[in-house]
């Protein structure tokens, strides 16, 4: 076997003496350029690793994520899940994590309900609705973030009275410099039926539009998907609840010792980042709706109109399919940076996830480590929502044939 | 504000990439850095009334920023070489870490976790502290016992938020902490109403009470001290030679205090025949040699900044606005802690 291998070689080489030489082959080359730049990343982020080791333990700073074991010894302000400050390091990022994620959630669906209606208003035909809606934009998007936050929380902050003479604006809501107050259900076992009742509605109301669009299809006859699919979505919930015999039983908030007890509660930092997160942008995705709807072209509606269709069918049927092509792609854009945005938290005092992260840094001194954890969180939920407004893009956009 | 928060940002991602940055061998010698610089990097907070406060002109004034002039003193004589950095409780380590300081002289409290763990080695204690509770006195509040279910403005990442959750949790006590970063931020919403209760080192209580409030009589310190905070520069470790001199230079202040040296009258004091004096001022040389200092370091800083006792009433005390009394802040020969090694 190796006799014959060592005489093929030569014939073989000898059969192609057009080859040029590995060095001028392009394929092979361009194949050596990615691998050495390969290696210089790898080296380049090994050296900067390496180089940062050694330098923290020459002046002898802890390193290591052992410190995330460690209990954490401060108090939260608000958190979502038990938190006391007997728990751990770990558990404190935990608490910053969902909070993060829980103001930047809501803030999304918000802004997004805020900034297409405000983009609709701008190309109304009433005059006054356009121009309030572009004085709107204008302003909110010009201002920087951090200084509208400030506002907001300093608005609460010095406007509001102090809890023992709180504003009751409902029968038991109250508002004071320590937030807003509401009176909430008593946890109940029907809750979570009325709950699964939601999501089994929302469910349901999937196979009801594929039904109703194969029944048009077939013999021409509408069915009002809408209407039927919010008495699903609400309508289940509350039959169950009504099952239940409607057990509604109320924590109200009273006034004991220096705050309120007892209820639902809003903080002012909470409610201060929400509020500026929504209204900053919501100016950023107005406009984006707006250019979108501006993107399908005239003829279309025209075209719709000599079809006969109203104009709220035009603008569902016929312009918003077209133009969410080009709305979603930016609208992803701002979604991050909401979600990003909600960092500036840690000026207001809202403990989010960098807020936390921060005074865990300072209370161990491992910067190194804390950043890190920030960065990788924050990749993470990119990311995520990246994705899955890429797939949220993949089924609106146009299908070619 | 904006600005801030960036540098603030940046600060922190630049010591992170500081460390990935820096040569491996070079710690430095911070005092041959100083000279070369022709000043000193000194880290401060950013307005704590009697410790470190800027004025309208941007100069800095207080029992923190004299030691950084007493320090340039020794080293340059003169005490204006001193490049004041203000930051906040969350940046002070990272920039002292990273080299952006040489010195942090920012009423921070000395512990064992930051003296093992963060790489900083601290000088003798200038000032001996401890936590208090600041409430309005319309409250009605006469003890920190009657804190269940408060609000408590504090200063996230100080040694005070950790002894704040201590003493709940020791007392079996609620409490809701609203933390802000920047100390002006957090006053604010105190005196707004957005807290109970402030609290933080029982000195910086009488400051904010004195320069913050818009009526000091309406707000009230409570008598509880709930920790031990003893307030001491520091500087990095591994450079032995400036630690000695931070040291030194804090043990000369109070040391004249006990010699009864002062600013006017240390010119005469060249003259005595008191060989302790002597060696100090450089009379008799040797002492600013083995620091590798000029031997007039502790004249010159008696000379231009005055002994403890000076500075103290100066800054904090009867001849300020804080009128903080001496109390264990006295020399041990008066019943304080104050106690200046020999300098021989």
């Amino acid at each position: 076997m190796p006799v014959r291998a060592m005489t093929a070689g030569p014939a073989s080489l000898a059969a192609a003496p057009a080859r040029p030489a590995p060095w001028r082959n392009p394929k092979l080359r361009g194949i050596a350029y990615q691998v050495a730049f390969v290696l210089l990343v790898v080296g380049l982020i090994g050296f900067f690793v390496h180089n940062t080791l050694v330098n923290i333990s020459r002046q002898n700073i802890a390193t290591g994520f052992g410190f995330l074991e460690r209990e954490a010894a401060f108090g939260i302000g608000e958190s979502l899940i038990a938190y006391s400050p007997a728990d751990t390091y770990a558990r404190a990022f935990l608490v910053g994590l969902t909070n993060t994620l829980y103001v930047a959630a809501i803030g999304i669906v918000l802004a997004t309900v805020l900034g297409t209606l405000l983009g609709l208003a701008r190309l109304s035909s009433n005059w006054l609705v356009a121009r309030l809606a572009q004085v709107y934009v204008e302003t909110f998007r010009n201002i920087p973030l951090l200084l509208q936050l400030f506002f907001w929380w300093s608005l609460l902050n010095s406007v509001a009275p102090g809890p023992r003479q709180a504003w009751q604006v409902l029968p038991d809501v109250f508002v004071s410099n320590r937030g807003i107050v509401f009176p909430a259900p008593v946890a109940d076992p029907a809750y979570r039926w009325v709950g699964l009742a939601f999501l089994a509605g929302l469910l349901l109301v999937v196979p009801l539009r594929s039904w109703a669009a194969r029944r048009q299809a077939a013999t021409g006859r509408q069915f009002p998907v809408g209407w039927a699919g919010l008495g699903l979505v609400l309508g289940l919930p509350l039959l169950v609840f009504a099952a239940f015999g409607a057990p509604l039983a109320l924590d109200v908030p009273v006034l004991r010792g220096f705050n309120f007890t007892g209820g639902g509660a809003v903080s002012p930092e909470f409610a201060a980042l929400l509020v500026g997160l929504v209204v900053y942008t919501g100016a950023f995705i107005a406009e984006i709706v707006r250019a979108g709807v501006l993107a399908v072209s005239w003829g279309q509606s025209e075209a719709a109109m000599a079809l006969g269709l109203r104009p709220a069918q035009r603008m569902q049927l016929v312009v918003l399919p077209q133009a969410l092509r080009v709305i979603v792609p930016p609208l992803t854009s701002q979604y991050l940076a909401l979600t990003k945005n909600s960092s500036l938290a840690v000026a207001i005092g809202y403990p989010d996830l960098v807020s936390i992260a921060n005074t865990s840094i300072n209370q161990t001194g491992q910067a190194v480590e804390g950043i890190v954890l920030i960065m990788a969180v924050y990749l993470c939920i990119s990311l995520a929502i990246s994705l899955a407004m890429n797939l949220y893009n993949r089924a609106v956009a146009l299908v070619e044939r | 504000m904006v600005r801030t928060l960036l540098i603030r940002r940046c600060l922190l991602l630049a010591a992170t990439l500081a460390f990935a940055w820096c040569g491996a061998a070079q710690a430095g010698p911070t005092l041959d850095k100083v000279k070369g610089a022709g000043s000193i990097s000194c880290g401060v907070s950013t307005g704590i009334a009697g410790f470190s406060q800027p004025d309208s002109q941007g100069n800095y004034s207080g029992l923190d920023v004299d030691v950084c002039r007493a320090l340039s003193a020794a080293i340059f004589g003169d005490p204006g070489k001193v490049k004041f950095v203000p930051l906040t409780a969350q940046q002070r380590f990272t920039a002292l870490q990273s080299g952006e300081v040489d010195i942090l002289s920012r009423n921070t409290t000395w512990t064992l976790q930051r003296d093992a763990e963060l790489g900083i080695d601290f000088g003798p204690v200038v000032y001996y502290d401890g936590q208090g509770f600041m409430v309005a006195k319309k409250l009605g509040v006469k003890s920190a016992k009657e804190l269940n279910g408060a609000t408590v403005c504090v200063q996230p990442g100080t040694t005070t938020e950790l002894n704040l959750a201590d003493y709940f949790r020791a007392n079996k006590m609620e409490y809701k902490p609203v933390v802000v970063e920047k100390l002006d931020e957090l006053v604010a919403a105190f005196f707004n109403g957005r807290c109970d209760v402030f609290t933080t080192d029982r000195s910086q209580l009488a400051a904010v009470r004195v320069s913050r409030a818009s009526n000091p009589d309406d707000y009230v310190i409570l008598p509880e001290v709930i920790s031990k905070e003893p307030l001491a520069p520091s500087v990095r470790q591994g450079d032995d030679q400036w630690h000695d001199i931070v040291q030194w230079v804090v043990f000369a202040l109070i040391q004249a205090e006990e010699s009864g040296i002062t600013k006017g009258n240390v010119d005469d004091k060249l003259k005595t025949d008191d060989p302790t004096v002597k060696r100090m001022l450089g009379v008799t040389p040797g002492m600013g040699k083995m620091l590798g200092l000029d031997e007039k370091w502790a004249y010159n800083e008696i000379k231009m900044v005055g002994n403890y006792g000076e500075i103290f009433e100066r800054n904090i005390g009867a001849g300020s606005p804080l009128k903080l009394e001496r109390g264990i802040n006295n020399l041990w020969t008066k019943g304080g802690l104050l106690y200046a090694m020999p300098i021989r």
